[in-house]
């Protein structure tokens, strides 16, 4: 909690590994370490999975439909492990945050820098794989040609107001329990932290439903004009 | 009292205005946006996964506003680029 700028851990002939990027790589290493152990604990108790296996398959169940609703119904497989893995990251460095002595990577710019812009290449990415580069180029087009400015900018905007939300709301909410600590004393920015809590699911939430938005409307754009064509004959 | 002096105290001035305008408008809006959605809930209860998820996206848009606003008073209160002029 440095206010900017991250805490450099550890410096090496001009290298410097900051909190941000030592953390967030535990986090990763932690998933993967969770995933793990579910996938054994799975194996070795009851024939039909026992009590682990009902909670990953809650869990997964639920993002599964949750990215269902936004992607047309051929594309879900593809999306989900993207969202899924943005969801269950962006969680964890959020709470991280909660245990004492450590900052939340998503507190720093780079990462959420970072994750916006995978998010933006991932768009892209999944619009061209589903409609191939023509296909996926002529939807900037597609209403009229005047709007390609407007279609360019919000590409940008929207990826730059990913990474801020994100980086803010944690951001502040530190500070703020930083500050209520120095202003009350201790035990007293509990309740805060409690907040930072809900904070950390609704911002993991957003940042991956909005990257699950931008995908969907990346797929809906390449889909052939045949379908756009029959959902007007249906409204008129 | 010297420039540095007139430049903090401004700043500072300048920081508590802008958090002020920038959290009283989104506040503003995000209450009309749940009022909104409170009415669509209360006629159409059934669609109250679909409002609700639209709700979330709106309000964080909307929440990014007070956001920005945040950022750049804690840039005019702890990185102002303009002190280094100041200070040269």
């Amino acid at each position: 909690m440095n206010g900017i700028d991250g805490l450099v851990w550890w410096r090496f002939h001009g290298f410097a590994l900051r909190e941000s990027l030592a953390l967030s790589m535990i986090v990763a290493a932690a998933l993967v370490a969770i995933a793990f152990t579910a996938r054994h604990l799975m194996d070795r108790g009851a024939p039909d999975g026992g009590r682990p296996r009902m909670l990953v398959e809650a869990g997964y169940l639920a993002m599964r439909d949750a990215v269902a609703e936004v992607v047309p119904q051929e594309h879900v497989a593809g999306v989900l492990p993207f969202i899924a893995t943005l969801w269950l990251f962006i969680l964890l460095c959020n709470l991280v945050g909660l245990v004492p002595g450590l900052a939340s990577p998503t507190g720093d710019l780079s990462v959420t820098a970072a994750l916006a812009l995978i998010v933006f290449v991932a768009v892209h990415a999944y619009g061209i794989r589903a409609a191939g580069l023509r296909g996926y180029l002529r939807h900037y087009l597609s209403p009229s040609p005047i709007l390609l400015p407007f279609e360019l900018v919000s590409e940008i905007t929207r990826t730059l107001a990913l990474a801020i939300r994100l980086f803010g709301n944690i951001m502040s909410l530190e500070m703020a329990a930083m500050l209520v600590l120095l202003v009350a004393g201790l035990l007293v920015p509990v309740p805060l932290l409690l907040l930072h809590v809900i904070e950390a699911l609704v911002q993991a939430y957003i940042f991956g439903m909005l990257a699950l938005i931008y995908i969907g409307s990346a797929l809906e754009a390449s889909r052939p004009a045949a379908d756009s064509t029959d959902l007007h004959q249906e409204d008129s | 009292m010297n420039d540095l002096h007139l430049f903090s105290t401004i700043s500072t001035a300048v920081a508590a205005l802008a958090i002020a305008l920038g959290v009283f408008f989104p506040a503003l809006a995000m209450g009309r946006a749940i009022a909104a959605a409170l009415d669509a809930l209360a006629r159409q209860p059934e669609a109250e996964k679909a409002i609700s998820r639209t709700l979330f996206i709106g309000l964080a848009m909307i929440e990014s506003l007070a956001i920005y606003c945040l950022v750049v008073a804690l840039i005019i209160l702890f990185r102002n680029p303009l002190l280094e002029y100041l200070l040269k």
